[in-house]
């Protein structure tokens, strides 16, 4: 919490709300800092589930069934949807959709490093669906409690939809799993490298999380990123396990006292070059989203149109019958 | 980059989960014209079978009170128990009132 001598009368009032679990919501008064901090936050979240979009849309043409395939198309309509419910929560704080999308494209405004990795084989939309979108649950979850009402409202919307996601993935690595070997071998090799990214998700350990603190004190974050990492890996482990596939960590362990897996040190190193622009596909990324934004734009043009002709048409009706 | 500068206007999205139910705001979306704006609705607040009815209003159309007013908007009604059962004592033989 901030200094009580330093803040506003209406920074004091603002805070008691919080702290009193009120909501805010849009047209209330709230500190430009917050304000800053919703706007990047949703902005980046529904950046993520925009881009999330193109490692699995790079399996949809070869999904091994028709029904695979009906639920993979189903799992990206949804994220399109998490998109769109984001970016309107982050427009109700004055966030210009046009400027929050050029933001994307230009590189200025960042998404989730974990869509930089590539999708190589059909495992890989199976791992996401059980570890990325699990992740993204767990992250997801206590954001349904943020103090900001549409974000709040935005999430719990995305939290029913997720689960659909993370069991579609499961399933998919079960299949594998209880497969021929090289099927085994295959979920095995996506589990390898999904995992670190996965764990990685979270941000940066506690003490070197910057935004960290502020956040939680106005209850946009309720646990530390450590926290949610660590709820993650408590769940994961077991769901490895039953699957019969290995978690690419020597130094894994469970603490018998604690009641907690312990992981290996991540290489925060890698995750931060992948944020900065060094991942295998962060070009691509950015260049498949100009390009659908560029080949769309025509569609949005005859839309105006369309709209356009039919209002002028029926002002030309009103004319004539009076 | 797209040939509108101007965004298309926004929609507040309301959506009666089935019948006997209030009209309930659901999030909100931009499309050029009303038609596509519940299209565009349907697509993305009911993929689940979540509605059987959609309203969509102009967002610039809505007429909403000021939060700051809080106070002296709702006070009217701050002086006036005897609007509530509870300020009405009854005898302990009387039910069912």
């Amino acid at each position: 919490m901030s200094n009580a001598s330093s803040q506003s009368a209406e920074e004091a009032r603002f805070q008691a709300r919080i702290d009193a679990e009120d909501k805010i919501e849009p047209k209330d008064w709230m500190p430009e800092a917050y304000r800053r901090t919703l706007i990047r936050q949703i902005s980046q979240h529904a950046h993520s589930e925009y881009v999330g979009m193109l490692p699995e849309g790079n399996w949809l043409t070869r999904a091994p069934t028709l029904r695979r395939k009906a639920a993979l198309m189903a799992k990206i309509q949804d994220e399109a949807g998490h998109g769109l419910y984001l970016y309107s929560a982050a427009e109700t704080l004055g966030a210009s959709r046009d400027e929050m999308y050029r933001d994307l494209l230009s590189g200025k405004a960042k998404y989730s490093s974990i869509f930089n990795y590539p999708t190589l084989t059909w495992a890989d939309i199976g791992a996401i669906g059980w570890l990325v979108d699990g992740a993204a649950i767990t992250n997801q979850v206590p954001l349904c409690r943020c103090s900001f009402g549409p974000y709040a409202r935005a999430m719990v919307r995305v939290c029913k939809e997720e689960s659909f996601h993370q069991r579609q993935g499961f399933q998919i690595m079960l299949s594998l799993a209880h497969g021929e070997p090289e099927q085994k071998a295959m979920a095995q090799d996506a589990l390898n490298r999904w995992w670190w990214p996965s764990i990685a998700m979270f941000g940066p350990p506690d003490g070197e999380s910057k935004h960290s603190a502020q956040s939680m004190a106005w209850k946009i974050k309720r646990h530390s990123n450590d926290e949610l990492r660590q709820r993650f890996v408590d769940m994961t482990v077991p769901q490895a396990d039953f699957l019969g596939l290995r978690i690419p960590d020597d130094d894994l362990k469970f603490n018998a006292d604690t009641g907690h897996y312990e992981t290996g040190p991540i290489d925060w190193d890698d995750f931060w070059a992948v944020v900065n622009g060094e991942g295998q596909c962060n070009t691509d990324r950015l260049a498949a989203r100009q390009k659908a934004h560029d080949e769309g734009a025509w569609v949005r043009d005859a839309a105006t149109a369309y709209a356009a002709k039919r209002a002028a048409r029926k002002a030309a009706e009103r004319i004539a019958a009076e | 980059m797209s040939q509108h500068e101007t965004e298309w206007p926004l929609w507040e999205v309301f959506i009666r989960a089935r019948g006997g139910l209030d009209h309930r705001h659901c999030g909100s979306l931009r499309a050029p014209d009303a038609e596509m704006a519940l299209m565009n609705a349907r697509d993305a607040y009911t993929r689940r079978g979540e509605g059987h009815s959609i309203w969509v209003v102009k967002a610039s159309d809505i007429v909403a009170s000021n939060p700051d007013d809080k106070g002296s908007f709702y006070d009217p009604a701050d002086d006036k128990v005897y609007r509530h059962p509870s300020f009405y004592q009854l005898p302990d033989e009387v039910d069912h009132m």
